[in-house]
This record gives structure tokens, C-alpha cells and sequence, in this order.
């Protein structure tokens, strides 16, 4: 099968809608900040990580991909979720356990997926998405209709075996796969300069036989002018790529985290000059694309958008206890059969 | 009379031909690539054989050895609507995808709230008795039968062998297809037409009402001929079932069984502790203790790594006569009756 030829030229930065790009930054930045104010009140259940502060590069990466293509999140996919148009009281509703959540209420924050978008999930294991990404790259592939995959991994995931395997699966079966490493600087506590042996994770990487480029996360136009570049590569070329985005996580491992290995001057600092969205705001403002009340209104909007599915979410029922027991297989039953009329706990729950 | 390894390549040569979204994926599946040979291996225990000729480099797909990454691509091939077929040679490399294979081919459906169908199937070999040394002759089939999510198979014959992964292949499901090592030259009669087994259903390879005897692979083979000479030498008759899918577990005729002999005596090659014999037993014990005459006798191997030295792994293996010998101290253990 061959690839058809793309007729979508990477963008250039006059092509870029920098206010829509600002609201869809701003979506997630909200988003997530409505999380941690929600998960420190106690009322969202389990363990929530945020993409503070990474915002721009989901936006930036998803700007460059369509219907044909999948994408595969992990642990801190909030916002790959958001970017990739993932409906958002349905978000809301699986980080609350709701039935009427993207994975009625089975996932969690850790696992949102959404098959019709080709999100094949977000994945708690680190590094796990990397070999899922491959497959789909074989499955694109077979299609041959140009669509490529994209797997979100971290600092931390790239020290995973699993993920050195994959980049040279990748290699080896030449698959369109984009391996996009958001390096936050931390995997959990441990910053990424002590576990991360090589200079960089891209030169690492590039070690495989894959293209492989580097770039500051924090700066929309450039993230989305290089993974315009890079996606658009791996699509026209069939070929594996890699690409180390340069971000700060602007919170701790998860909402709760006292960091108490990290200095509060580097996050101020951090915070103050590497925030993808204050970099961003500033930009629309010097190059007079919009002025501070056209931004102030975009906000707003977000803001009562983003508020109004949480509330929307909050008011959907949990699921009902028969769910406990369907969507373990497609087909049939697995476990033991038991004898009839002495089955206990198979598709009923013992009271 | 086919073998069990001609039928396995039979299969997998009809069910490529009739549906393109099957792949195959493993290591040396093809052999060669890159050389005037490519394609000449077949396979480590040559069930690929003539597929790569056949079908091409797109679909049987030789991968590098790094099981995690070739498992995980077939997760993520499946979900995205391919069939793989996974060539895993040796069920003791389960180990170094259990990732793959816990966290993420058994979970995926239900934590994504059925959103993806995951239709794949890993081949791969179990058992001891060839010499191969700890790391190549385990039955870790406990490991798996114990994840929701997943189908645990095991064909002990070539009549079993083709129903069950045509019917495997087919299955939306994912699948761990096991075979006994020992047993892949083994000839049995096999229809020539196609057919599915379906999973759930054990197998009576004997009828009787003395005793009920489970046994799996190699062992259900022992058990065969055990029960042969028992029944000559001694008149004694016995149900010998083969659950044949360990999930979904066919306790149902195991208990319909026991209904009628009380006695039940397991077979299994797994270690003794957490195994599928103890999951049988623990059903029956719980569900069908009234009807027991004697406390339920499981033959298994022991509490030890599988060894090389051919004196003491045929030490460990459960023989013929000693499945013989637990039928007959079944029969003669009255112990339960007082239960009756």
C-alpha cells in the first residue's frame, strides 16, 4: 500500500489564529485549575496529575492532526484530551466517575479515551503508550490513507525499556509514529537532569535511526511550528520521528504533591517566564492581533464554559452497580462457569 | 492424521486467506529478512511456515527480540481494528510483557468502557519434559487465567488444536493460545473441513462413573493412557474431561460429573500453589461439597523451579503410574462418606 500524497502544507506562522490558539491553551489552563481547586475540596475521587504549564504543546501537536490519526496519552492527559477535541462535560464526568463519562465512569483521570477520535487513552503505566502507538502506526499504515500516530510520553518515560524497544520497533518496521517527549524537567521527584543519562532525550533518541529535534514548549509558534514540521515528516515519509518538547510542569507529581524537593524560587521563576500562556497573551499583544479586552473576553468565555460542564458533569449519576460487570470481554464470558443454580458472584453483586 | 504443528499452520494459512485485517507478529516468524533466505524459518516451531512467501512482509512481520514493544503494538494494532496473530515462542517470556499483557490487553476494553475491541491471539508453548531448563518450561498459565479481560485456551491434541484457534482467531477477544511442547508431533485424526470449538466447553475424553478425572496438555495425554489401563486392568471407569479453556472455565461439567462418581482427581503441570488445579478444586469444595465422597486429590508438580538434569526432571513431571495410583487411593478413601 502506498501513502497518498498530503496536500496540507505545514502552516506557516501568518496561517496561525493566534486567538483561538490562546482560547484552546486557555481551555486546558482552566480546566486544570478548576481540577486542583475541585480535587483539594475533596470532591474529585483518586489521584489527578496536571498539565499546568504544558499547555501549548498538546494545542500545538493536535493543530496538526486529523480524523486519519491516533493518539496515545499517559498519566498527565488532560490536556491531550482537551486539544484533541474530547467532549468536555464527558471528560468531566470520568474524572468524577460518572456514567456518563467518555469511559462511563471506568477510566478515571488516568484513563480517558475517546475511540471515535482515535484517542486510543491515556495509560497509567509510564511508558506503555509507546508500544500502543507502533501498533496503531501499523494499522495506519495497512489503511494507507497518510494517518500517523502520536504517542505523549515524559521525561520520566524515557528511561522506560519498553520505550527504547519501541523506538527501534519503529525504526526497524519504518511506521509513521511521532514519539513526543514533554520533558517537564521531573518524573515524580526526580528531575530529569539526574535520570536522564544522555544530554537530551531527542539526541538520545536520534541514537535509534529516528529524526529527532528539540524545541521550547513554552513558546506556542514554535511548538506548533515544529511539530508542524515533524508530523508533517513522519506523514509524507512513513518514517518514525522524534521530538523533545522543553516544558516546566508548573505543579507537583500530582494535585497534593508538597514538593518539598523543589525549590519555590525555580517554580516562581519558572512560572513567571515560561508560561506558554502568558507567553502567548504577551505575543497577541505586541503583534496587535488582539487587544487586552478581546483576550479578557476569551477568558470569560472559557471560564463560564469550562465551569458550566463541571456543574453539568456533577449533576450526572454514577454508574450502576450492573456496570461493575460489563465490558470485561466483547464476546462471551471468561472466569469459571459455575454449576446452575449455584453461580455467586458472576454478573451479580453479593450482598 | 495430522499433527498438531500442521494443524496450527493449516489454520493460520486459511484464516490469513479469508481475513485481511489478520497480521502476524514475533520473532523469526518469517527468518531471514534482508537475505535470499527471508522467509525460510517459519517460525521457531514452524507454524508460519509459507506465510511470509504468501502473504508478504505487511502481514507477517518479523520483529526484533523485545517482546514488550512487539505485545504492546499488537494492543494497539487490535484496538485500532487488526487481527494480530502474536508469536510469543516460549510462555516463559510471558514475564517480560506481563505490562502488556495485565495492564494493558486485559484492561483496555473495560477501562475505556468498551469502547475498543481487542481481537488478537498469543501462541505460545508451556510444559516441561524436553531438557529445556528452568526458563523454558514452566506452565505459567495461572498468571493469565487469573485476569478478567482475558481468554485462556490449551489444545492437547490436533482435533483441538483447529477448532479452537480458528475459534480463537475469530473471537473479538484477546486470546492466549497455550500448546505443550511435548506434544506438538502428535498425530490425531482431524476433519479436513473447517470448524470452530467453542471456549467454555470441556471435553470428555472417557465416560464412567467411578471417578472424575480433570487433567490439562500433556497431562490430560497421561491421563488418557492412565485411564485406558485402569479400565482394562482394572474395571475401573472414569470421566476424563479436559476443560481445553482454562477462562472461560468449564466448572459446570466438571460438577455434573462429580455429581455422579464424587471423587474427583485434578492433573495439572503448573506449580501447586495458585494454580488451575487448586481453582478447580476450590469451585467444586465450595459449590459440590455434599457430593464428595472423598476430599478432591490434585496430582501437580512440586514446589520447585522446573530442572535441567534429566534424572530429576522426570522426577518432577507427574507420571502415568502416579495418576494411576491417586485413582486408586481416590476409590479406596472413604473419609467423606460420613458426609454423606
Amino acid at each position: 500500500m502506498s501513502l497518498q500524497a498530503s496536500n496540507r502544507p505545514t502552516e506557516s506562522e501568518a496561517q496561525v489564529d493566534l486567538l483561538e490558539s490562546f482560547r484552546a491553551l486557555y481551555r486546558i489552563r482552566h480546566f486544570e485549575r478548576l481540577v486542583k481547586r475541585e480535587f483539594e475540596q475533596g470532591n474529585i475521587p483518586g489521584f489527578t496529575h496536571l498539565y499546568l504549564g504544558q499547555e501549548a504543546v498538546a494545542v500545538a501537536a493536535c493543530a496538526h492532526l486529523d480524523e486519519r490519526d491516533y493518539l496515545v496519552s499517559n498519566h498527565r492527559g488532560h490536556g491531550h484530551a482537551l486539544a484533541r477535541g474530547c467532549d468536555l462535560v464527558a471528560i468531566f464526568a470520568e474524572i468524577l466517575g460518572r456514567a456518563g463519562g467518555l469511559c462511563k465512569g471506568k477510566g478515571g483521570s488516568m484513563h480517558l479515551a475517546d475511540a471515535v477520535r482515535g484517542f486510543l487513552g491515556c495509560n497509567g503505566i509510564v511508558g506503555a503508550g509507546a508500544p500502543l502507538a507502533v501498533g496503531a502506526a501499523l494499522t495506519a499504515k495497512r489503511r494507507g490513507e497518510g494517518g500517523v500516530s502520536v504517542a505523549f510520553l515524559g521525561d520520566g518515560a524515557s528511561n522506560e525499556g519498553v520505550v527504547f524497544e519501541s523506538l527501534n520497533l519503529a525504526v526497524v518496521l519504518r511506521l509513521p509514529v511521532v514519539f513526543l517527549f514533554e520533558n517537564n524537567q521531573y518524573g515524580e521527584a526526580t528531575p530529569a537532569r539526574y535520570a536522564v543519562g544522555a544530554e537530551s532525550i531527542a539526541e538520545r533518541a536520534a541514537g535509534f535511526g529516528l529524526k529527532a529535534t528539540r524545541f521550547d514548549g513554552t513558546d506556542y509558534l514554535t511548538a506548533h511550528a515544529t511539530l508542524g514540521e515533524i508530523i508533517h515528516y513522519v506523514r509524507e515519509s512513513g518514517a518514525p520521528a522524534c521530538v523533545e518538547a522543553d516544558v516546566v510542569r508548573f505543579e507537583g507529581h500530582y494535585v497534593g504533591d508538597s514538593q518539598r524537593y523543589r525549590s519555590k524560587r525555580d517554580v516562581a521563576a519558572a512560572q513567571a517566564e515560561r508560561d506558554p500562556v502568558a507567553r502567548l497573551e504577551q505575543l497577541i499583544l505586541e503583534r496587535g492581533v488582539g487587544e487586552a479586552d478581546a483576550l479578557a473576553a476569551v477568558r470569560a468565555a472559557v471560564e463560564k464554559e469550562v465551569e458550566g460542564a463541571y456543574l453539568t458533569a456533577r449533576r450526572q449519576p454514577f454508574p450502576e452497580p450492573a456496570e461493575l460487570f460489563r465490558d470485561i470481554y466483547a464476546t462471551d464470558v471468561g472466569g469459571p462457569i459455575l454449576p446452575r443454580g449455584r453461580s455467586l458472584g458472576q454478573g451479580e453483586v453479593v450482598p | 492424521m495430522k499433527s498438531i504443528r500442521e494443524v496450527i499452520n493449516e489454520v493460520l494459512h486459511a484464516e490469513m486467506a479469508r481475513d485481511e485485517a489478520i497480521v502476524v507478529l514475533g520473532e523469526d516468524v518469517a527468518g531471514g529478512m534482508t537475505t535470499e533466505g527471508a522467509g525460510g524459518f517459519g517460525g521457531a516451531f514452524g507454524f508460519y511456515s509459507g506465510l511470509y512467501e504468501r502473504f508478504g512482509s505487511e502481514r507477517v512481520i518479523d520483529c526484533p527480540i523485545s517482546e514488550a514493544s512487539f505485545v504492546g503494538a499488537a494492543v494497539g494494532a487490535a484496538m485500532t481494528g487488526l487481527r494480530p496473530v502474536i508469536d510469543l515462542q516460549f510462555f516463559d517470556f510471558m514475564t517480560v510483557c506481563y505490562d502488556q499483557l495485565a495492564n494493558q490487553m486485559a484492561k483496555l476494553r473495560y477501562m475505556t468502557g468498551g469502547q475498543f475491541k481487542l481481537p488478537l491471539v498469543m501462541i505460545s508453548l508451556v510444559g516441561a519434559g524436553l531438557r529445556a531448563g528452568a526458563q523454558h518450561s514452566q506452565s505459567l498459565h495461572p498468571p493469565v487465567v487469573a485476569l478478567p479481560g482475558l481468554k485462556v485456551v490449551t489444545a492437547a491434541d490436533a482435533y483441538d488444536a483447529k477448532g479452537l484457534l480458528s475459534a480463537a482467531i475469530r473471537d473479538d477477544d484477546p486470546v492466549i493460545f497455550l500448546l505443550h511442547k511435548t506434544l506438538l508431533e502428535e498425530k490425531a485424526e482431524v476433519p479436513e473441513e473447517d470448524y470452530q470449538i467453542p471456549f467454555g466447553e470441556a471435553r470428555f475424553l472417557a465416560e464412567g462413573d467411578d471417578v472424575t478425572v480433570v487433567a490439562t496438555l500433556a497431562m490430560r495425554r497421561k491421563a488418557e493412557a492412565a485411564c485406558a489401563r485402569l479400565a482394562a486392568e482394572a474395571g475401573i471407569a472414569a470421566d476424563l474431561i479436559d476443560p481445553r479453556t482454562l477462562s472461560p472455565l468449564d466448572v459446570e461439567a466438571i460438577a455434573e460429573s462429580v455429581e455422579v462418581t464424587g471423587r474427583l482427581l485434578i492433573v495439572d503441570e503448573s506449580t501447586p500453589c495458585c494454580g488451575i488445579a487448586q481453582e478447580i478444586a476450590s469451585a467444586v469444595a465450595q459449590h459440590c461439597f455434599e457430593w464428595l465422597r472423598a476430599p478432591i486429590r490434585v496430582l501437580s508438580t512440586p514446589f520447585t523451579p522446573v530442572p535441567f538434569s534429566p534424572a530429576l526432571e522426570d522426577l518432577y513431571l507427574p507420571t502415568e503410574r502416579q495418576i494411576e495410583n491417586s485413582v486408586r487411593a481416590l476409590l479406596a478413601d472413604e473419609s467423606a462418606s460420613v458426609l454423606r
